[in-house]
């Protein structure tokens, strides 16, 4: 009994210290995004790799959840007579919910990943110190562009997601499935307000912010973690824990911001 | 060997100065009571087995990690008590040659030995091309500047950790293990370079270091760390007629008893 309080009390004081850290991070990071000076260069060069490559997969998944939303929706629609709203559906769907969270899960798994790995194997071979030693900020230097690119390319990415949803549900709605394509706009224009736009918005925002800052965070407290950070396996370790805990913390925050927002 | 005897005089700045420096790690008490004094212009080498808490010393000099007590002095300052603002400031004075090089190795050599320049003058790109190929021709190296860390040998990238480290003209030099892993030809190119660059750019230079007694030719104080406290801090002749036990030990373990049973009648330094 003993034993069990004693690994209780364990768990939650690391989990506990662990919290603490990863605030202050979030802070220092924060904190460094809006004081000068401001680098360009490495911003955009992030926004290519968190943003500009993620466009294959965005456009894929994109299109084949729009696709599969027209197939699912015009079926069950049907029964009820209501074919004219699968427009609306499909938009409203992808707007508010499986944009911003899809989008966000394959920014996960192509860029969150990558980036807990980066970081982690640079703190495992010294770089992060040597940055530190040449007095280099590395939350300046490695951590702000990450953040302020992973910001302004979720929502883009989200955009882009919910655009091409849409025109794989025209595509299997209306061109497949005989649904006419005035119906299938016209539904989408009467029932998509600026509320949902703001809703998938405010979502990627969060999201963006939230994926950075596990990823980066992870992969530079990489030594702290519990399981053991060194080494080749640490690091993978670490980047599965990564991927995991950014994953669910979206989906948390999806049904928070939902419940907030609606 | 290199004539120091004009580095060290009674008014000498001190460079460095650790003061009952304690440091604990899950109850080891690695650093028990560290106190040491480096001169301006000179070179301490820090020695002691492994697992004795050289490095740790050595971070704790870099201002990587914080004592539990004690007072770390870099020209005055505590760097265990500053700001972080005044830590980088204090850590523009430093270069550092990492036991495993550290290199950037996404980067190419030109863009690692560049980037201090980049991100902490206002140099332009045809500066800072010329200031990196004056260090890189500094240390022997032609035609790399395009490569990657790992397409060079261990020793290339040992020297390129060194025109990286010197890139600023540091006052101190910080190496840690500079030779592990470097066959003797390459280690004793790396003694040259450090010896021709410390000659030339007159920095403090702090090395922890295995390579006993080589290491010695280059030192003006050796620093022997044993039990968590510096043992002493003497010149490389005396560390070696040493009557200190643990001092003996050491170096009758390192260099082996018959160098020691010679060192009555030669001199090998």
């Amino acid at each position: 009994m003993v034993r069990f309080f004693e690994t209780l009390g364990d768990y939650s004081l690391y989990y506990l210290e662990q919290a603490g850290r990863m605030g202050l991070f979030l802070m220092a990071c924060l904190w460094r995004i809006f004081t000068p000076p401001y680098k360009i260069f490495p911003v955009v060069s992030q926004i290519n790799f968190i943003g500009a490559r993620s466009i294959f997969v965005i456009f894929f998944t994109g299109g084949f959840t729009g696709m599969v939303l027209a197939l699912q929706g015009y079926y069950t629609l049907r029964k009820f007579g209501s074919e004219g709203l699968l427009g609306s559906a499909v938009a409203l769907s992808l707007i508010r919910e499986l944009g911003p969270v899809l989008a966000a899960l394959m920014v996960i798994g192509r860029a969150g990943s990558a980036i807990t790995a980066e970081i982690g194997i640079m703190r495992n071979s010294e770089q992060i110190d040597a940055l530190e030693c040449m007095a280099i900020d590395p939350y300046r230097y490695l951590m702000v562009p990450k953040f302020i690119a992973a910001i302004i390319s979720l929502p883009l990415l989200t955009a882009i997601f919910d655009m091409v949803g849409i025109l794989g549900g025209y595509l299997v709605g209306v061109a497949m499935l005989g649904v006419s394509g005035g119906t299938y706009f016209q539904g989408m224009y009467s029932s998509v307000d600026w509320n949902d736009i703001e809703m998938g918005l405010v979502k990627s925002l969060v999201f963006g912010l939230l994926i950075v800052w596990i990823a980066t965070a992870k992969g530079y407290f990489l030594q702290n973690e519990r399981s053991g950070g060194f080494g080749a396996e640490g690091v993978s370790r670490t980047t599965t824990s990564a991927v995991v805990l950014a994953s669910v913390t979206v989906l948390v925050w999806d049904y928070l911001i939902s419940a907030i927002m609606l | 060997m290199v004539d120091n005897s004009n580095k060290q005089s009674d008014s000498a700045r001190i460079a460095i100065e650790l003061c009952d420096v304690k440091k604990n790690f899950s109850g080891q008490q690695v650093l028990d009571g560290v106190n040491l004094q480096v001169e301006e212009g000179t070179t301490t080498v820090i020695v002691g087995a492994s697992g004795q808490g050289k490095s740790v010393v050595l971070k704790h000099m870099l201002g990587l990690m914080k004592p539990d007590s004690g007072q770390i002095k870099v020209f005055g300052q505590d760097i265990s008590r500053t700001s972080t603002r005044q830590l980088k400031e204090i850590r523009k004075g430093f270069g550092v040659l990492f036991q495993n090089v550290a290199l950037f190795d996404s980067m190419t050599i030109y863009d690692n030995v560049a980037l201090p320049l980049r991100e902490r003058t206002d140099a332009s790109e045809s500066e800072i091309r010329d200031k990196v190929e004056e260090k890189l021709e500094m240390m022997g190296l032609h035609e790399v500047d395009s490569k990657y860390p790992a397409q060079v040998s261990g020793g290339m990238q040992k020297r390129i950790g060194l025109a990286r480290a010197l890139v600023l003209d540091p006052k101190i030099v910080f190496f840690d293990e500079p030779t592990t892993g470097l066959d003797a030809l390459k280690s004793n190119e790396i003694y040259r370079l450090f010896h021709d660059t410390q000659a030339r750019l007159g920095y403090t230079a702090v090395i922890v270091s295995h390579d006993v007694p080589k290491i010695f030719k280059l030192s003006d104080r050796v620093a022997l760390l044993a039990g968590g406290v510096i043992q002493s801090s003497i010149s490389p002749e005396e560390f070696q007629r040493s009557e200190n036990p643990l001092i003996r030990n050491f170096v009758e373990t390192t260099m082996g008893p018959i160098y020691s049973s010679e060192r009555e009648e030669t001199t090998p330094l």
